[in-house]
This record gives structure tokens, C-alpha cells and sequence, in this order.
């Protein structure tokens, strides 16, 4: 008799959950304290799914507490201590004057907590919030638990928001792919809505379908797997592609100071990169008179560092032109070994200055953290060492089209004696020439404190790429050097995927070198009469 | 005739060199064998190697004068000739280490043993005949030397141009030679030399040979440097130094020119490479560092471009300064000294030492000749 009545209780409940699942509340929720009460851990998980099913509005508050062993039961009470000692009736949620006398806790033992990631899972799924509610169906996509379906499939229906509504479908998709006694035409459907989401937790998903799927469910898998890795394959290589722009901007920063003074004056300075390198340290001391003098104004100590660094680098770029090189006029390969005895002394005044070891230098709000494309990572600071790539490209453009002392530049690049002859200080231009060529190269140093190590040896790992870049580039136009970084940066973030880091670097420098022999004058070269530059 | 060739026109600076390097030959390795360890004339082992350390250099600083003093040609990536000449000998030596590595293993280096290689690559056979090894010497940065300079003279690739791409080729081995997958060691590259030829290489009998070896090797460099700069061909070497255009108008096939000094003084930088090796004991990567082929030039800067002797003798100079300063308090400084050294030389004394001492020399036995001023060449 007993049986009866409760295998009848049984059927009507299961009939009043497909029906009508509010009607069935008031009772299964009284039947989950039941079990809760019951000291079984295979009630207390069969409770925890009913509080679920039902929505109570107790749930999260019961569970919270049952997976910290504050949920108390016994006498057929259900009582919640809170963290701050109050006691609460689990059912209503309404503060109890005095406990109940023989509670002990709720016993936990790994399915029950199971259980429990389960259900805080499903009750996100029911949070008002609808960031809430998205990051809880991501959570139940990893997770692919099956008993959390129903109430999937209720949020579904209820779900307002479409990217909740995308996020829970995704989610799902995910365990219906994953059920084998789900309705094969659900699982194909699945597997559509897997390959739309086309990340590489929809792919892993994908492949762990069971091994006794049937041959139409296992052919629209296949398709939806190839289909994403060839989606993933793009992102891939639009993520290596924003590498490569990102790394030859770097290399544009740190060229087209180079490749300005060589146009000019036909002398390869072998200091540049110690420009580079006081750029970075003067962006040092500014983050550190900030720090100790006026730490609200760190988020604008880049702009503060950026003309500093151009002033320093340039003025110093001037006196190397007025106290060496301007008694080199004429010897390009003695200039060449002067300036790289520059180079040594100014890196070993920084060593000894600062110290020989890498020094801190802090990213501002805006430059840190990043942002995601797609399946592309974009970190801020790399955005703006393009953007920023682009303004010194741009000014630099526009100095040498539009100020007079540019066209000056120009004239005596094209044809010094010519200059000279029609009235041009050509001394007067190297100088400045050099000021400026060196001013980018410290604005270059500003940038990379951000990506790099500031130590004495900063300018030393770029000098070779850059005189890569203006060789390559040419001499005598700006966007011959823009091609030649953004082709270098470019290829070189392509070719490591596949070759190496190394290797690939090596088959850059074997194709300049290749590349020299065919146009010795780089890509954009200098058309002239000149037998000999 | 090959002496007739070598010895044509010696001048008294060259002959002095000669007979000095020769006395040096006989006289340090006699001092160091015969005279008794307490003696004041006594010249210790260590000392012995740090000076055929420097010879090593001055032969390299020869290589390079060679070609930037008489061809115009600013390498900057001679160390790499130097440094693989280096690596034929070292794997010569890592052969003759045999089963007494750490390993035991009769074939393979310790090196390949620890990265589990099975077989000794290709490029490896043949490096336990001494002979072979010492073609390689030649050959290694022979052939590199005559394939570069094929491509980059014919093309006409000049000037700053082709300094930076010798600094590429020689950054480019660099990277190339810290991989573990080349099969020259990484970064840690050969070391733990045991015998060359038989002979212990750190007994003080090897090393008293290797440095007359060293002085030998000096100076049949300076002999065939000399020889082909006073030759015929030598002149129409140093027309292309200071005319290019002007020769190859006048007829002469100015790349085949360039292509043979180049490659003869990629050779015999090799040799200063392998001589290197055993005295110093090791062999890596980072002698093909940019920086080390820049420094070279300084030295052929400082004795005197375009002199041979004076190479040799900025390659001494320097290095022996550089051991003063680095080994003392005045560490520190060393880079600040070198650096001034660079800017100094290329200004103020932009014929080097021993073209300085000339002029005040010639100055002072007939004062003030009726100066005649030199015609630049019209291109």
C-alpha cells in the first residue's frame, strides 16, 4: 500500500514536472527539505537537483551554505547558520529566534560537491544579471554536465538577451553532443551550433564525442571539426599577422632615425641604438621623479617622457655630429667606427649611471591589459606603439614634405655640392639632420621601455635589425623604410611558426643579403647620374 | 721564385717585422723550455699562450688590412672567417678527444652524446685526419669568403652597403652556431681539448710549438699579404681602393679582383682561427658576435691601414691594453677607453699608429718639402 502511494506520488510528480513545473514547487520543494534531512548522500544530491528544478527561491542560499557545512538539519528541521552566526529557516528564508534542538550538519562527500558546482552552475543560469547568466552557461559548457539539461532548457525559454540566449544554446549544445541518448537530430543540431560558436573549446568538445555515435552524427562532426580548424587556422594567422605589424612598427620606430641620417649624410651611425636606449632611460627618470614627486600624474608620464626623450636623444645626436662626425666629412666607413666608439661609451656611462641590470619602467593605465578579436589577443600597449609608429611616421613625412628646413634635407640628400652651391648650409642641415634623426630614435626608446628591458644593452638588439631595415629599404624616402619594417616584421612572425624564432631570423638576414646583391641600393633606391653614392 | 715573389722590394720596416717575429719564434718558446722556472728570464706558460693569443690577432688584423687597407673593402664580418677556421680546428681536436670524454664514447662528441644523437652528422666525417681538418681551415671560410664576395662584388654592392651585410652574414652564423640542432655544440661550443697530433695540447712543449707555429703561420701571412700587395695585381688592387669606377673603365674586371683578396684573406683569417683555438682552449658562438669583427677593424685602425706591419702591431697593441685594463681596477673603464680609442684613431690619427710615426719621421729628416697638392680623383 505503501509502495502504491508512493510509486502514484512518483508518477504525479514526474507528470506535474513535464506539465506544469511551478505546480509541482510547494511539493518537491518539500520533499528536497525531506531528503536534506534524510542524512543520505544520495538524497542530499537528489535534493540539491530538485531545489534546482524548481528554482526555490532558497536555493542559492541553501546551497552556498551546504557546500560550506553551514547548512544544518535534524528534527525535520532545515536550518542555514550565516557566516555572522544568525540562523535561518532553509524553507523560508525568515530569521529564527532560537535553534532548533539536534541539528547537525549536512555531510559532503565528492559527488554531493559535484553535485554542488553542478547546481551553482544551473542557479547562474537563473541570475538576473545577464553577464551573470553568460558566464555561467561558459561554465556549464566546459563542464557538459547532463543534469543541469532541464534547467538549461528552461532558461532557454525564458531568456530575453540574445548573447545570454547564444551562450546558453552553445552550452547546450555542448552536453546534448555529448549525450548518447539524446534524439540523434538534437545532436546534429548540436554539432551546428558548436561549429557557429568555431572557438578551440567548441573544437575540443567536438572531438571528444563518444566513439559509439552513428556514422551520420560522426560525418557532421567531421565536417564541423574541419570546418573550425580552417577558421581557426585564419585567426591564427591573423593573430601572427598583427605580430608581425606590431613588431615592424617597432622596427619603423627604431629605423627611421637611421635611415633619415644615412640619407642625409650617407653615414650608417652605429650609436643609433643608444639613442634608442637614452629614450628609454629618460622615460626611467620621469616614471621615477613621478613616483616620488607627483604619483597622481603616472598615467601621464609617457607624454611627459615623449618630448623629453626627443629633446635629450636630439641634443645629444647634435653634439656627437658637431664633436666627431662633422671631421669625418667624406670617410662614410670612418664614421662608422667612430660613432660605434660613441656607441661604447655611452653604453658603458648608462652601466655605470644606472647599473648593468634591467631597469622598471611601468605601463600607464591605458597602456596595459589587453582586448580579444575573435580568437585574436590584442594587447593594448603593442596598439598603441603601432598607433603611436604611425603619428612619428606621419610627422616625420610631413616635416621633410612641408618645412623648409625638410626641403633643405631633401636638396642635400639628392645632391650635396648642387645644395651647397645653391646656398644651402649643408653643415648647418647635417646637424640638424643628425638632431633629428636621433630625437625619433629617443621617441623610438619611449615605446620600446614598454615592451622591453631598459638596461645599457637595449640598443644593441635593435642596431642590426634596424640597419637590416634601411638597407633594405633604401635610402631617401621614408616609405621605402615603412615597407621595409612592416615586410621584415611581417615575415618574420610568419616564418616563426613554422621555422623557429632563430631560423627565422637567419633566412631573413640570408634573403637581405640575397636581396642586396639584386638591388644594391635597396627597394626604394635614389634615381641619379652618380656613378658612385 | 716564389721567394723572388715573396721577398721582391722588402723594405727595412718589413724586414725589422720579419726578423723580430722570427727572433719571437725562437726566443719565447727557448725561454720558457730552457730557463729554469725561478729565473728572472723565465717567461711562464701562461704568458707564452696570452702573446700567441695577440700573434693570432695581429694575423687576423693582417687579413683584414689586406682587404680594407689595399681594396677598400670595410668588412665587418671577418671575425666569422676567423671563428670558423676556429670550428674546423676545434672538431679536430673534439675527434682526437676519442673514448676520454666524459661519455666514453669513441665516435660522438660529449656534446651529441647528451643531446642523444645516434650517428656523427655528415659534416663531421673526415675530422679526425689532421690533414683534412687543416684543408677545412682553409676551406671553410675560403669557400663562404669566394661565394659571398661572388654575389656581392659582381653585383657591385659597395661601401656601407657591404659592411652591413658582412656584419649580417657574420650576426646571422652567430645565431646560426648557438643552435643545438647545427652540431657544434650550442652556445657552450667545443671545449675540453685533449691532444693535437698526438701531443697533449696543454703541455708546455705543445704550447711552446703552437706559439712557433703562430709566428710562423705570421709571418707567411705578412709574406703572401706583401707579396700580392707589391705585385702587379696589388697595384691595380689598391687603383680599385681609390678609384673604382676609374679602373673598371679602364678595363680591368674590378670583382674578380675584389673576389680574389677577399677570399685569400678569408683564408688566412681561418688560420689565425685554428691557431686560436688550441691555445685558448675553447672555441664558441660568440666569437662571431658583430662586435668582434667591429673591434678588429680598430686594431688595423690603430697600428695603421693600408701598412700590413702596423695591422699586426694595432692587433698586439690593443689586445695587450685590453689585458692591462680588464684584468685591474680599472675594469670599469675598459669600454670607456676602447670607445675613446675608436673616436680618437678615426680623428686624429686616421693613419694609425705606425703612418704617424712616418710622418713625423720623414718630417724631421727633410723638413717641409714644397708640398704639392694632391689631385682628387674626378668622379
Amino acid at each position: 500500500m505503501r509502495i502504491l502511494s508512493c510509486l502514484l506520488r512518483i508518477l504525479a510528480l514526474a507528470m506535474l514536472l513535464a506539465l506544469q513545473p511551478g505546480a509541482a514547487s510547494a511539493q518537491s520543494a518539500d520533499d528536497a527539505f525531506v531528503r536534506l534531512g534524510a542524512d543520505s548522500f544520495s538524497e542530499t544530491n537528489r535534493a540539491i537537483e530538485g531545489l534546482i528544478a524548481q528554482a526555490h527561491p532558497q536555493a542559492a542560499v541553501i546551497i552556498e551554505a551546504l557546500a560550506e557545512g553551514r547548512l544544518l538539519a535534524g528534527g525535520g528541521a532545515v536550518v542555514v547558520r550565516m557566516p555572522d552566526g544568525r540562523m535561518l529557516d532553509a524553507r523560508t528564508g525568515a530569521t529564527l529566534a532560537a535553534a532548533p534542538a539536534g541539528l547537525a550538519a549536512v555531510r559532503l562527500n565528492n559527488s554531493v560537491r559535484r553535485t554542488i558546482q553542478g547546481a551553482l552552475g544551473g542557479l547562474g543560469l537563473l541570475n538576473p544579471d545577464a553577464g551573470r547568466r553568460i558566464a555561467a552557461a561558459e561554465a556549464v559548457f566546459k563542464s557538459r554536465d547532463a543534469s543541469l539539461l532541464p534547467v538549461l532548457e528552461g532558461a532557454i525559454a525564458k531568456e530575453s538577451d540574445p548573447r545570454a540566449k547564444a551562450a546558453l544554446r552553445q552550452a547546450q549544445a555542448a552536453i546534448l553532443v555529448a549525450k548518447p541518448d539524446a534524439p540523434p537530430f538534437d545532436r546534429i543540431a548540436a554539432i551546428d551550433v558548436l561549429r557557429e560558436r568555431g572557438d578551440q573549446d567548441a573544437l575540443a568538445t567536438l572531438r571528444s564525442l563518444p566513439a559509439d555515435a552513428s556514422a551520420s552524427l560522426k560525418e557532421a562532426q567531421a565536417r564541423a571539426v574541419s570546418d573550425i580548424e580552417g577558421r581557426l587556422a585564419l585567426w591564427r594567422a591573423g593573430q601572427n599577422l598583427w605580430y608581425g605589424l606590431s613588431l615592424g612598427s617597432v622596427l619603423l620606430l627604431a629605423a627611421i632615425g637611421l635611415a633619415i641620417t644615412f640619407g642625409v649624410m650617407g653615414v650608417i651611425n652605429m650609436a643609433h641604438g643608444e639613442m634608442v636606449m637614452i629614450g628609454a632611460y629618460t622615460t626611467f627618470i620621469v616614471q621615477e621623479v613621478i613616483r616620488t614627486s607627483a604619483p597622481g600624474l603616472f598615467d601621464y608620464s609617457l607624454l611627459i617622457a615623449v618630448p623629453l626623450a626627443f629633446l635629450v636623444a636630439g641634443l645629444v645626436g647634435i653634439a656627437i655630429e658637431r664633436g666627431v662626425i662633422r671631421f669625418l666629412y667624406g670617410r662614410p666607413l670612418e664614421t662608422l667606427l667612430a660613432t660605434w666608439g660613441i656607441s661604447l661609451i655611452l653604453q658603458q656611462a648608462v652601466r655605470t649611471a644606472f647599473g648593468p641590470t634591467n631597469r622598471e619602467v611601468g605601463a600607464p593605465a591605458f597602456m596595459s591589459g589587453a582586448f580579444e578579436i575573435g580568437e585574436m589577443a590584442i594587447t593594448w600597449n603593442r596598439l598603441w606603439i603601432i598607433v603611436f609608429a604611425g603619428l612619428v611616421f606621419a610627422a616625420l613625412l610631413a616635416i621633410l614634405k612641408l618645412t623648409p628646413i625638410g626641403l633643405q634635407m631633401r636638396a642635400v640628400t639628392q645632391n650635396r655640392r648642387m645644395a651647397s652651391a645653391m646656398g644651402i648650409r649643408t653643415g648647418r642641415v647635417d646637424a640638424l639632420t643628425f638632431g633629428l634623426g636621433s630625437g625619433v630614435a629617443g621617441l623610438a626608446g619611449v615605446a620600446l621601455s614598454q615592451i622591453d628591458n631598459v638596461s645599457p644593452n637595449l640598443g644593441q638588439s635593435y642596431i642590426i635589425d634596424s640597419f637590416m631595415v634601411v638597407v633594405f629599404g633604401g635610402v631617401g624616402n621614408l616609405w621605402g623604410t615603412l615597407v621595409a619594417a612592416m615586410t621584415l616584421g611581417v615575415a618574420n612572425k610568419l616564418l616563426e611558426p613554422y621555422a623557429g624564432a632563430v631560423l627565422g631570423k637567419i633566412a631573413l638576414l640570408v634573403f637581405i643579403i640575397l636581396f642586396i646583391q639584386k638591388r644594391p641600393r635597396g627597394l626604394f633606391a635614389l634615381k641619379g647620374r652618380a656613378v658612385e653614392a | 721564385m716564389i721567394a723572388r715573389f715573396l721577398l721582391q722590394d722588402m723594405d727595412r720596416r718589413g724586414a725589422v717585422f720579419l726578423a723580430l717575429i722570427a727572433g719571437l719564434a725562437i726566443l719565447i718558446p727557448a725561454l720558457n723550455l730552457l730557463v729554469p722556472a725561478g729565473s728572472p728570464f723565465h717567461v711562464p706558460t701562461s704568458t707564452m699562450s696570452l702573446w700567441g693569443k695577440y700573434l693570432c690577432y695581429a694575423l687576423l688584423a693582417i687579413s683584414l688590412d689586406l682587404v680594407w687597407g689595399y681594396c677598400g673593402i670595410l668588412s665587418l664580418g671577418h671575425g666569422a672567417f676567423f671563428a670558423l677556421g676556429g670550428y674546423a680546428m676545434g672538431m679536430y681536436l673534439m675527434r682526437q678527444i676519442g673514448s676520454r670524454g666524459t661519455y666514453g664514447n669513441p665516435i660522438l662528441p660529449d656534446f651529441m652524446v647528451f643531446l642523444n644523437w645516434k650517428e656523427l652528422p655528415w659534416y663531421w666525417y673526415g675530422f679526425d685526419s689532421f690533414p683534412f681538418a687543416m684543408l677545412m681551415v682553409l676551406l671553410a671560410p675560403g669557400l663562404l669568403a669566394f661565394v659571398f664576395g661572388w654575389f656581392a662584388f659582381r653585383s657591385r654592392v659597395t661601401g656601407v652597403y657591404l659592411s652591413i651585410i658582412t656584419q649580417a652574414l657574420t650576426y646571422a652564423l652567430l645565431l646560426a652556431f648557438f643552435r643545438n640542432d647545427m652540431g657544434f655544440g650550442g652556445n657552450n661550443g667545443l671545449t675540453d681539448f685533449k691532444d693535437i697530433l698526438g701531443f697533449n695540447v696543454q703541455a708546455q712543449a705543445t704550447r711552446a710549438a703552437l706559439f712557433s707555429m703562430t709566428c710562423v703561420m705570421l709571418i707567411a701571412g705578412f709574406l703572401i699579404a706583401r707579396g700580392i700587395v707589391v705585385s702587379k695585381l696589388g697595384k691595380v688592387v689598391i687603383a680599385i681602393r681609390d678609384a673604382e669606377s676609374r679602373t673598371r673603365f679602364l678595363g680591368y674586371r674590378v670583382d674578380r679582383f675584389k673576389l680574389f683578396v677577399f677570399t685569400v684573406s678569408a683564408c688566412m683569417a681561418g688560420v689565425a682561427g685554428a691557431l686560436y683555438v688550441p691555445q685558448v682552449g675553447i672555441i664558441n658562438p660568440s666569437e662571431f658576435a658583430p662586435a668582434n669583427s667591429i673591434e678588429t677593424v680598430i686594431w688595423v685602425a690603430v697600428g695603421g691601414r693600408g701598412t700590413l706591419v702596423g695591422a699586426a702591431l694595432g692587433g698586439v697593441v690593443v689586445n695587450y691594453a685590453k689585458t692591462i685594463f680588464t684584468s685591474g681596477f680599472m675594469a670599469p673603464y675598459w669600454l670607456f677607453a676602447l670607445g675613446a680609442l675608436f673616436v680618437f684613431v678615426t680623428i686624429f690619427m686616421p693613419k694609425g699608429i705606425l703612418g704617424t710615426a712616418q710622418d713625423w719621421w720623414e718630417k724631421r729628416r727633410r723638413p717641409a718639402p714644397a708640398k704639392t697638392p694632391e689631385p682628387a680623383p674626378a668622379e
